[in-house]
């Protein structure tokens, strides 16, 4: 049990079954449910589907960056043999997007491309090699416009615009907050400190490029397979776009082979193959090439960032101004809500009693960002902890030290009207240090008496994120995760859920969490998922939402399972119900365990008595405590916390920065299987090493904004011979809200790894490298700048000036706040 | 279609085992007939243009990017994929503790990693952990931080060796 912020005690879900028995599934190392058809290479995939009669689509992509579309031929595409069908912008019209706030994109464009792989036009046809010919015969007639590259260009140039909608010019959002009085919180401190930092953008690059196939059948519905991880919102747009009814709409999700963030969009090539299919009345197929990946990206936003943050002596922090500047790309995606999470939880993990945010969001003629791991949050993170080691050298404290010392506190509620659950960053930053033998090997700020040779440093960053966001997508109110269980009298469990396993092990869970309440084998359960026909829906995997949300539904519906059960058996038994157990596939009376029914029976009895047995379960995260415009984003049921210790060699001569190993401690909550956990956190800090050190996504600004390497070959990625070392401590403070007090493992620990590297930089050479990727030469900048008695310093110089909208002010927690902003007076001086 | 495209080539080989005939369009790799005219659809690809490792297959024992080779090269090999890894018998050892160690996160790489582990342990039955990553460094995995598959490789050698091997505790459970 713990205390909530009340002093109240909260029941860990799932406590019951925790407290009545030790747990027999829930924190063992069971291999994934899934596991061995993965092996065997028996796992469908969405390209490994082929259905009789299927055609195969290409779609034809713009390859200029901004222009108005003055005329498509598709004639000779139409007259070459084999072609079926051939589309263009005007036969889906209706346009569509992820959020309800950006409905900015159409299937194919209809009257403007917006950057190099925005779709104009597709086929169908009866092989690929057909398909693709048709598509090169396809004639598109572009009248070019100016080019927005950067985000720079965007904030000055306002025509023309890439969208006619948006807050001005190409400035598609604007933001600005303010939670207590700024002037009062850096009044109080002893220094203040402005940085600038820069995270370029990066994608997800999963080994599997994402495929769909559609088969409109003689009964006029529609199926679609398609490698995505939110089969819920492709079902949705699929309605809107094609104009039916979503009754006859179904969407399956099929394994992912990595996604990252990466298959979180509705895309218009799931849309595409749906119309094509419809049109001729076959099956149809598309499979994106490596190259198309690149270019449908929604991936992480570039940002600009600028941090004043005002600090005492002992490094409390008094009040901290972030400002952050995205790079959106050409569409709207989740753009809306990384703004909004790039100044969300810089409050979570150490105390922030004023806190002010401005987030700027711009169309740019690139392909269009979105949400990867983390989404919208290690670009701050990696500002913040970058910012927190210099204010460290500044006050001349041990920066694990000064961490420790002003954590949030469990239980309480942020300036920013963040509800913190549990929180176990002291000691995950503990493990660390002591991992790494912090204390004897970090040489502090002293760099002639240095403790490891020059060129070889440590460097510490924490961080914390999301269980699942605590609002919808589009406003209901609605569970966000639904789970059916269905028993069959052979003793047969079948769990149902509408989440897509994306190699996180997200059905294994629903395995584990349904045997453990229901006393049986995990291997016992068929899992059932991400399919709109069969199971409820879930909202989808993103926002490291679905152990706890799929877990916590999970569970109710096994224990409404359990209670039927019970009752059968109690009466068949003359046993109190209090006295049942479920265990070992059985039903017994724990004073007489010899008294008892298998689990099997169990199930026949009750079925005797109530009828054919099926329960369900859903969730709903609790309201958050924000009532302000803009509070629906950072709002979670509990915060994962993660702390990293990295090592790096430096060379001098060449730039080249090496990891030979990372320390990294992650607060799990309660592990549902620590395999799984680990196998998340060493993947995660493997993703942030990479985009650390190498990956990339650039383009050549001025010439035509092509990507500059859309290849697996030439952006870079770590291979096995750049993986580091992975140490990694699993710190378990259970959560009230998570099932069996689990919280999230999917993000949270790619967090720390960039701004700790950037740390351990410092402390091997003595150089700042404030922008990712810490390639070579800006290492190498930084120190022949160092040399020229220049700042040691690589990174941008300054933000952009920009004419923020008057902030929405809300009083904080401690000031009295109610969680709603304050009414904007108006004020001439 | 053009007339190139219809003339099909005939080929016969030996494919897990089995010998095999399969006509398709001569300018097929042999990713492509073994996906699309064998329905074997458990080797997987990443680019299709030799730089990720997933395609991976062994053609007479040794690892070949199946998207690099044409379906036509393969005439009279002996070619084996993932789906000849089992037996009878069971899992192979390496199958075995890719599932069981969670080498396999999303699994799309997996059958490319196999084979090249499979390759490796038929040279050298002890190899160290560099020796490991030198082999493994031509397929990319975005899930794992290949630190799951180095154990898993480990763990199978050991157990093809004769010995009675389990994964270190720190491994499924963290450090202390």
């Amino acid at each position: 049990m713990s205390k909530n912020r009340n002093g109240n005690d909260t029941k860990v879900n799932g406590a019951d079954v925790q407290v009545k028995k030790d747990l027999k599934v829930v924190g063992k190392p069971f291999r994934k449910v899934d596991a061995r058809s993965k092996c065997v290479g028996a796992t469908k995939f969405a390209d490994d589907i082929a259905l009789p009669r299927m055609l195969y689509c290409k779609l034809l992509r713009s390859h200029v960056p901004h222009a108005l579309i003055k005329s498509i031929d598709t004639s000779k595409a139409e007259a070459l043999e084999g072609v079926h069908a051939c589309i263009t912008g005007k036969d889906l019209p209706i346009p569509y997007g992820i959020l309800p706030v950006s409905q900015d994109e159409h299937a194919l464009c209809v009257d403007r491309v917006r950057f190099v792989g925005d779709p104009v036009a597709a086929v169908a046809a009866v092989d690929e090699d057909t398909a693709f010919d048709a598509m090169n015969l396809i004639e598109v007639e572009y009248e070019p416009l100016p080019t927005i590259a950067g985000i720079e260009e965007a904030v000055e140039v306002s025509e023309p615009r890439i969208h006619d909608y948006g807050d001005h010019g190409n400035v598609h959002k604007l933001v600005n907050l303010e939670f207590g009085d700024m002037d009062e919180g850096f009044a109080e401190a002893d220094i203040v400190r402005e940085d600038v930092f820069f995270y370029e953008g990066n994608t997800h690059l999963p080994m599997e490029q994402h495929a769909a196939v559609a088969h409109f059948d003689a009964d006029s519905k529609l199926t679609l397979w398609s490698s995505t991880q939110t089969p819920h919102y492709v079902h949705r747009a699929l309605a809107k776009t094609l104009e039916m009814p979503a009754a006859h709409i179904r969407v399956i999700a099929t394994p992912n082979g990595g996604g990252f963030g990466g298959k979180s969009d509705p895309f218009n090539h799931e849309i595409v193959v749906a119309e094509l299919s419809r049109r001729t009345r076959r099956p149809v197929k598309v499979t994106l090439t490596r190259e198309e990946v690149f270019y449908c990206h929604r991936g992480r936003h570039p940002v600009l960032m600028k941090s004043r943050i005002g600090v005492k002596r002992d490094g409390s922090i008094t009040a901290l101004d972030f400002q952050s500047f995205l790079d959106g790309g050409a569409y709207g995606s989740y753009g809306v809500a990384s703004t909004f999470y790039t100044g969300a939880l810089q409050t979570v993990t150490y105390e922030v009693p004023r806190y002010r945010f401005r987030g700027l969001r711009a169309f740019t003629n690139k392909p269009p960002c979105g949400p990867k791991r983390g989404h919208g949050t290690p670009q701050p993170r990696f500002g913040l902890e970058i910012q927190l080691d210099k204010v460290a050298e500044q006050l001349d404290l041990d920066p694990a030290e000064m961490r420790l010392k002003h954590l949030v506190k469990p239980y309480t509620v942020t300036a920013n009207y963040l509800r913190v659950g549990s929180m176990g960053l002291g000691r995950c930053i503990e493990k660390v240090v002591e991992g790494s033998d912090w204390k004897n090997r970090f040489s502090g700020w002293d760099r002639q008496n240095r403790k490891l040779p020059e060129g070889r440093g440590l460097g510490l960053a924490c961080s914390s994120y999301i269980c699942g966001a605590g609002l919808p997508i589009y406003w209901n109110n609605m569970p966000h995760s639904g789970v059916q269980l269905r028993l069959d009298r052979q003793g047969g469990v079948c769990v149902q859920c509408g989440s897509t396993d994306i190699g996180q092990g997200s059905d294994s869970v629903l395995a584990y969490v349904v045997a453990e309440v229901l006393g049986i084998d995990p291997f016992d359960i068929r899992v059932i998922t991400a399919d709109t026909d069969l199971t409820p829906v879930d909202l989808g995997s993103y926002s490291s939402r679905v152990t706890l949300m799929t877990g916590n539904a999970a569970i109710q519906a096994a224990e409404r399972a359990r209670e039927l059960l019970t009752m059968a058996v109690a009466e068949k038994l003359s046993v109190p119900v209090e006295n049942l157990a479920f265990a070992e596939r059985r039903v017994f009376d724990v004073e007489n365990p010899e008294v008892g029914v298998t689990f099997a029976e169990a199930v026949v009895l009750a079925e005797s008595k109530f009828g054919t047995i099926g329960t369900v379960g859903s969730y709903t995260p609790p309201r958050s405590p924000g009532r302000y415009k803009g509070a629906g984003v950072g709002p979670s049921p509990a915060y994962s916390y993660s702390a990293a210790v990295a090592e790096v060699d430096v060379d001098t001569e060449t730039g080249l920065v090496t990891v030979p190993r990372i320390w990294v401690a992650h607060d799990i909550g309660k592990s549902i299987n620590p395999l799984l956990v680990i196998g998340q956190v060493e993947g995660s800090i493997y993703m942030g090493l990479g985009e650390a050190l190498m990956e990339e996504m650039t383009y050549r600004a001025n010439r035509n904004v092509v990507h500059k390497f859309p290849s697996l070959l030439e952006y870079k990625s770590p291979t096995t011979l750049e993986m580091c070392d992975v140490v990694t401590y699993l710190v378990e403070d259970p959560d009230p809200n998570g099932p069996f007090g689990a919280k999230e493992v999917g993000q949270g620990p790619l967090l720390p790894v960039m701004p700790a590297i950037a740390n351990a930089v410092y402390d091997a050479v003595a150089v700042r490298i404030d922008e990712v990727p810490i390639t070579p030469e800006k290492v190498l900048a930084a120190l022949r700048a160092k040399q020229q008695g220049k700042p040691a310093r690589f990174g941008p110089a300054s933000v952009p000036e920009v004419a923020w909208p008057e902030p929405l002010k809300v009083l904080t927690p401690a000031e009295g706040g109610d969680g709603k902003e304050m009414p904007r007076v108006a004020v001439h001086s | 279609m053009t007339e190139a495209r219809r003339q099909k080539a005939h080929v016969r080989f030996t494919l897990n085992g089995e010998e095999t005939e399969v006509a398709f369009a001569p300018h097929k790799t042999l990713l492509e007939v073994l996906r699309e005219d064998l329905a074997l659809t458990g080797t997987k690809h990443g680019c299709e243009l030799g730089e990720c490792g997933t395609c991976a297959v062994l053609v007479d024992g040794r690892s070949v990017l199946s998207c690099l080779m044409l379906g036509l090269e393969a005439e009279g090999r002996r070619v084996e994929t993932v789906e000849g890894l089992a037996t009878e018998n069971g899992l192979h050892p390496l199958q075995e503790t890719f599932a069981d160690t969670g080498a396999a996160q999303c699994g799309y790489c997996t059958p490319g990693f196999l084979l090249v582990a499979k390759e490796l342990l038929a040279q050298n039955a002890n190899p160290s952990r560099d020796e490991i990553k030198e082999v493994l460094s031509g397929n990319l995995c975005r899930c794992t931080g290949y630190v799951k598959i180095y154990e898993a490789v480990e763990l199978a050698a050991a157990r093809m060796r004769g010995e009675e091997a389990e994964l270190p505790k720190e491994s499924v459970f963290g450090y202390e």
